[in-house]
């Protein structure tokens, strides 16, 4: 029962997986995206107080919830690949840093964008903003230490222990800034508003988080491919796969 | 003939400090850094000494996590590259013990230190005596907590040509939280409020790092060392 599992950790398996999952993942993102953008950008009605601006939502929400998925991903497959020695979990590792910080510097920027008409500044000591800008840095930590190390097992395994102790310190952070925050200033950032939204507005975010989430997965599919290459170029299935 | 555990702790703690006193530019410098980046601020900003009181908490405390990091690369380094780490790890001694003792002796030296010195810095930034008791504890509990994080950091990094900067991106994300609730702590007791909970917030992430960064900085040795 548990095989298909099991099989997981063997790279030949997991690079005809991913090959085989690129186009339904790219083909499923394609349409979830596309139906959010036309719907959300087209024909939900604009937000009785913060007019055509809102519709920033619908890039900049699914890049946050994202670059916190992300990072959950890393870390699970580093903990995986820590504990078990497993290398496939390393690439996975490896493949995702790149993608959530992707992720990340979309959340700043959308966030930054849509802060300027709604708060009128760029950027906002906000404890979202803020926390989201940590994980960024948590996020350039684990690259680089993986690319320091000359020996690339090495790295992988420091990069995999970081990600490890940076999980564990994402929830501190996040409540740390919002505790600081309320301490610094009060109401002077207008928060969304609190009445949740009608479904004109609410399927299209869904729609965009999943298809976010599908974007995701065809992306790590192809960096992974190219992982595992990279890392098994000397073994004999290699040659024949690129053949 | 076999040491037991205690026995170990005390003994490597002991080789630690007699190391440092033996070179005591090492001690010196960093709390000279921490004196010099804090009298920066009011030159650079030119300030009265009322709104100087406003930013103090922040300054010192930024010049304090920066003049930890400083200290922390000489926490593993230079027992890492003569192999007294490695006879270390192969002594039968548990490593995880080793790290600890290491990191308590780290923390004498440094962190204590600069909490010693801290009432000069005080006096400096205008920070009101009445303060200097709150400012003190919770520098002892976030330079405590900066050694446990640093040694995950350091251990990471051991060896690794710019190990240095590394070490600051690595620790300097992790370590927002005691800066915010240092911070805190102190701009509460000059302002005579309830300081109680931000002491506790950084008590408890002291304790934290206490119970877990042993095990995770033992994980960093384990890995760059073999």
């Amino acid at each position: 029962m548990w095989t298909w599992f099991y099989k997981l950790a063997s790279p030949p398996y997991v690079y005809g997986v991913a090959a085989a999952f690129v186009p339904w993942l790219l083909g499923f993102a394609a349409l979830a995206i596309g139906y959010g953008l036309v719907a959300g950008l087209g024909i939900a009605p604009a937000d009785y107080q913060q007019g055509e601006a809102f519709r920033m939502i619908y890039v900049h929400v699914p890049g946050a919830l994202l670059s916190l998925t992300v990072y959950t991903v890393m870390a699970v497959a580093s903990g995986i690949a820590l504990i078990w020695r497993i290398k496939v979990g390393h690439a996975v590792a490896a493949a995702s840093a790149p993608i959530g910080a992707s992720f990340a510097i979309l959340a700043l920027i959308t966030g930054s964008l849509w802060g300027k008409p709604m708060w009128g500044t760029y950027w906002a000591w906000d404890p979202r903003l803020t926390s989201e800008l940590i994980l960024l840095f948590l996020y350039v930590g684990v690259m680089s230490l993986r690319s320091a190390f000359e020996d690339p097992l090495r790295g992988d395994r420091a990069a995999a222990l970081l990600a490890v102790v940076g999980v564990v310190n994402v929830p501190i952070v996040h409540f740390s800034v919002v505790w600081w925050n309320s301490l610094h200033q009060g109401a002077t950032i207008v928060k969304l508003g609190a009445p949740s939204m009608p479904g004109s507005m609410l399927w299209p975010l869904l729609s965009m988080w999943l298809g976010f989430m599908l974007f995701f997965g065809a992306v790590l599919c192809m960096r992974l491919q190219a992982e595992v290459l990279n890392r098994e170029r000397q073994a004999s299935w290699v040659r024949e796969a690129i053949k | 003939m076999r040491v037991g555990a205690w026995e170990a702790f005390f003994l490597v703690v002991r080789r630690e400090l007699c190391l440092s006193f033996r070179r005591p530019e090492q001690l010196f410098q960093p709390l000279v850094f921490f004196l010099i980046v804090t009298t920066l601020f009011p030159l650079g900003l030119s300030l009265q000494l009322s709104a100087l009181r406003d930013i103090a908490p922040g300054v010192l405390w930024v010049a304090a996590l920066l003049s930890s990091l400083l200290s922390l690369d000489s926490l593993f380094k230079s027992d890492a590259d003569d192999g007294t780490l490695e006879q270390l790890a192969l002594s039968g001694q548990g490593l995880t013990l080793i790290v600890v003792a290491k990191t308590c002796a780290h923390w004498l030296v440094t962190g204590l230190a600069l909490v010693i010195v801290s009432p000069i810095v005080g006096i400096a930034l205008s920070i009101p005596t009445h303060a200097f008791a709150t400012m003190m504890l919770s520098l002892a509990l976030g330079t405590l907590t900066l050694s446990w994080l640093g040694a995950i950091g350091a251990g990471l990094t051991i060896g690794l040509r710019r190990g240095n900067v590394l070490l600051s991106l690595i620790v300097l994300p992790l370590a927002t939280p005691l800066l915010i609730f240092g911070a805190a702590a102190t701009d509460r007791a000059i302002s005579e409020t309830s300081t109680a909970g931000a002491v506790y917030f950084l008590a408890a992430l002291c304790v934290f790092t206490c119970t877990l960064a042993p095990w995770a900085a033992t994980a960093a040795l384990r890995i760059t060392l073999e």
